[in-house]
């Protein structure tokens, strides 16, 4: 035998999964989302999606360029950053607002913290929450479904924050009404959630305990509980963002914790706050608590009795 | 204590991964090497102290010659696997990179047999462990533990189960599922034998339920008339990694931890590979000391996988010529299994009796993974069967961080593998994880020295 061998620490093989896939079955679970606001919305909402994933996909190159560390925009993780944030804008905001909106995720809230997987708050919802409080007006003009076919375009309610008997719950899961583009149809959404499940590549704690957190606490604070699923973030939040690996707990216990969290804290701030809106909010304040979380639920190691404790 | 039970099925163990099995040659019979022209005899093939050679250059051996002897209580004594000449005792490199003196016996060809080689008489537990501790026998499963040893259960330890270890979760391995096929009476009787001597009155034989022939061929002998007392089950287990892990297989064949930093007798039970409880039954019988083993070889560069019986210290490139060859030029050389086994440097090495499997792989399957950053995403902490937390021990390692790592249980950690596997951004997390273990004992042997000059 002429040829060296390569020689290394166990073990010698790996799962064929990586941070790559993960992140194209994260785009293709958002997919059904992206195409659905694209049909209600038109082609404003292509344009749009175009801005933020080639925004934040050049500005973490750059980013990272300038700080002299490895390229990383092949790992996919950007480009997923830049179609969530397209999908929490409405439609007709300036591109130059989305651009500064990319520029908070990629830059501030990821890249400076030290990049994937270093990041204490998830940075679309960062953005969308620092345009939020900087752009007010443009962030909550939310045009009807359907507005391209119509003669003008009118601003009109989201659900939230429209009388009630206005909307349907077929409206809602067909996303026939106002909102930021990706939160409007809860079928494209739900589909998403069922696809990243069955691919593993997230596990349905969060989501399941976060919804059910919500519809719960609807029913204590007297709203309809299924009216309050299907509209606003809820839904694209609890399956797409507070599922963010980086930013929630990585033990069971500490996801449901998280979830409960998000819950309780979302139907609170819709029902007690200014905003219409809580779940940008609720998931990034669990966020911050997540190391802590982790902290207290992690797992007991086999064979580990308790000091004093006699088995 | 309650009266003991058999699990009807086996209790719930956390994580581990779907490692593709590949179990290639668990159809095809083993087959017997010839003898080889050398035999590279190493003096340490066991844990615990080396032995002293017994020969010197120059000097003729028989078959089952004992040629070093082991003066340690941890040790195992090292017999001839050929008979011949004696060439030299000289200094090896060993797989882990150590180095060893090594007995280098050049075939007669002949195969003598020594003199000594009668069947033992064993009519008590004091026997049967000197007749163990007499036959060289090590765990064949891959540790390498002295069986003797493990046999000898200290008496404020109550030990009330054996357990059989057919897991095999290793992929690639077959070789205990070829000794359970082809010598199924010698692992009955191997069983009758220890929990006589031992007065266990449980049996548990765990095999993963991949190997539905092997679960057959024992039941059919343990539940015909074998076993009149009704003290042995077969056990079929899920068939995930790491099952066979012995703690892990402990866990789901009694519902009992071993807790951490403690032995399986700590948990009343004692476990045994099954090329180990055959062995000691074809012992009895012959007299004849551990002087081949079974192993498997594969791989994608083998041309033919098969099981081969091996005489001990054949080198590995023997044995990879026997089956055929190389299919491909081979790029990594593992002895033992893909998850745990140790890749080596060149195949100019010697199979040991700890050695259960020579596997060869090409480019394709060597090529070693570019790490990048964690993401968190949390599948080391399910995957781990310990239930520690693989990214949290990674990170603490790299900070240096022992007050951390020992909090996090770092000790406790087995090696087994599924954090690294299962890994999506290819962290050396285990390869991390051990050199996390060798700092914290590195500052606890400090500590102590400073406590001492004080």
């Amino acid at each position: 035998m002429d040829q060296k061998l390569y020689v290394s620490s166990s073990p010698h093989f790996r799962s064929n999964t990586t941070t790559r896939r993960i992140m194209l079955d994260v785009i293709i679970a958002l997919l059904p989302t992206t195409i659905a606001s694209c049909v209600i919305f038109g082609f404003r909402a292509l344009i749009l999606v175009g801005v933020c994933v080639a925004g934040c996909v050049l500005m973490e190159y750059f980013a990272r360029k300038i700080m002299k560390r490895d390229t990383t925009i092949g790992d996919l993780s950007a480009v997923v950053t830049g179609l969530l944030l397209a999908l929490n804008l409405p439609v007709d905001i300036n591109p130059l607002i989305a651009l500064f909106g990319c520029l908070v995720a990629i830059v501030v809230v990821k890249q400076m913290f030290g990049g994937i997987g270093m990041n204490f708050v998830n940075p679309a919802l960062a953005a969308r929450i620092v345009l939020l409080v900087s752009f007010p007006s443009a962030m909550m003009r939310w045009v009807p479904a359907f507005w391209y076919q119509g003669a003008d375009a009118v601003t009109a309610a989201t659900p939230l924050a429209a009388e009630k008997g206005t909307f349907s719950y077929i409206d809602l899961l067909l996303g026939l009404h106002g909102g930021s583009m990706g939160e409007v149809c809860a079928a494209a959404i739900l589909l998403g959630g069922v696809y990243l499940v069955i691919r593993k590549v997230i596990s349905p704690i969060i989501p399941c305990v976060y919804l059910g957190t919500a519809a719960l606490m609807s029913l204590v604070v007297g709203a309809d509980p299924l009216y309050q699923l299907l509209s606003g973030g809820l839904l694209l939040g609890a399956i797409f963002m507070a599922t963010d690996y980086t930013t929630s707990p990585v033990t069971n216990w500490g996801k449901v914790i998280y979830a409960v969290g998000c819950g309780v804290l979302t139907i609170l701030l819709r029902s007690f706050s200014n905003m219409p809106e809580g779940v940008s909010f609720s998931i990034l304040l669990m966020n911050i608590l997540t190391p802590l979380i982790e902290l207290l639920t992690r797992p007991r190691t086999l064979g580990f009795v308790k000091k004093g404790a006699k088995k | 204590m309650s009266e003991l039970s058999f699990p009807k099925r086996p209790y719930r163990t956390k994580g581990g991964v779907h490692v593709p099995h590949h179990k290639n040659t668990a159809h095809t019979e083993s087959v017997e090497m010839p003898i080889p022209k050398t035999v590279t005899i190493p003096m340490s093939q066991h844990i615990g102290a080396p032995c002293t050679p017994l020969v010197k250059p120059g000097d003729i051996v028989d078959v089952g010659q004992k040629i070093a002897q082991a003066q340690a209580f941890v040790s195992a004594p090292i017999h001839a696997s050929v008979s011949g000449k004696v060439k030299k005792i000289e200094k090896i490199t060993m797989p882990d990179g150590s180095k060893q003196d090594a007995i280098v016996i050049e075939s007669d060809g002949e195969q003598r047999i020594s003199p000594d080689i009668r069947p033992p008489k064993v009519e008590s537990l004091s026997d049967l462990l000197t007749a163990v501790r007499e036959s060289g026998l090590v765990g064949l499963g891959g540790a390498g533990f002295p069986a003797s040893v493990k046999l000898n259960i200290p008496s404020d330890k109550n030990v009330d189960t054996l357990i059989i270890n057919v897991a095999e979760c290793e992929p690639y391995i077959t070789a205990d599922h070829r000794e359970v096929l082809e010598n199924s009476w010698d692992v009955m009787s191997g069983i009758h034998t220890v929990k006589e001597f031992l007065n266990i009155h449980r049996v548990i034989i765990g095999i993963e339920n991949n190997k539905p022939d092997a679960i057959k061929a024992l039941s059919e002998i343990a539940y015909n008339g074998f076993d009149p007392e009704n003290e042995i089950r077969v056990l079929p287990l899920k068939a995930t990694y790491p099952q066979g892990a012995e703690k892990i297989l402990i866990k789901a064949c009694t519902g009992r931890e071993v807790p951490e930093g403690g032995l399986p007798s700590d948990a009343g039970c004692l476990v045994m590979n099954t090329g180990s409880v055959a062995f000691i039954a074809r012992y009895l019988k012959t007299g004849m000391p551990l002087i081949s083993r079974r192993l498997t070889v594969d791989g994608s560069a083998i041309k033919n996988p098969q099981n081969v019986i091996v005489p001990i210290g054949t080198p590995i490139k023997d044995v990879i010529n026997f089956v055929g060859g190389y299919k491909e030029e081979p790029k990594k050389i593992l002895m033992g299994g893909p998850m745990m086994g140790l890749s080596l440097y060149t195949d100019e090495l010697f199979i040991q009796k700890q050695n259960n499997a020579i596997l060869a792989f090409g480019e394709k399957e060597a090529r070693l993974s570019e790490p990048s950053a964690c993401i968190r995403c949390g599948k080391c902490v399910s995957a781990c069967p310990m239930s520690l937390m693989p990214l949290e021990l990674s990170n603490a390692t790299d900070r240096g961080d022992l007050e951390s790592l020992k909090k996090l249980h770092i000790l406790n950690c087995m090696e087994c593998g599924c954090c690294s596997y299962s890994c999506p951004a290819k962290r050396h997390l285990v390869q991390n994880i051990r050199l996390g273990k060798q700092l914290l004992n590195k500052a606890k042997k400090e500590q102590i020295n400073k406590g001492g000059k004080k």
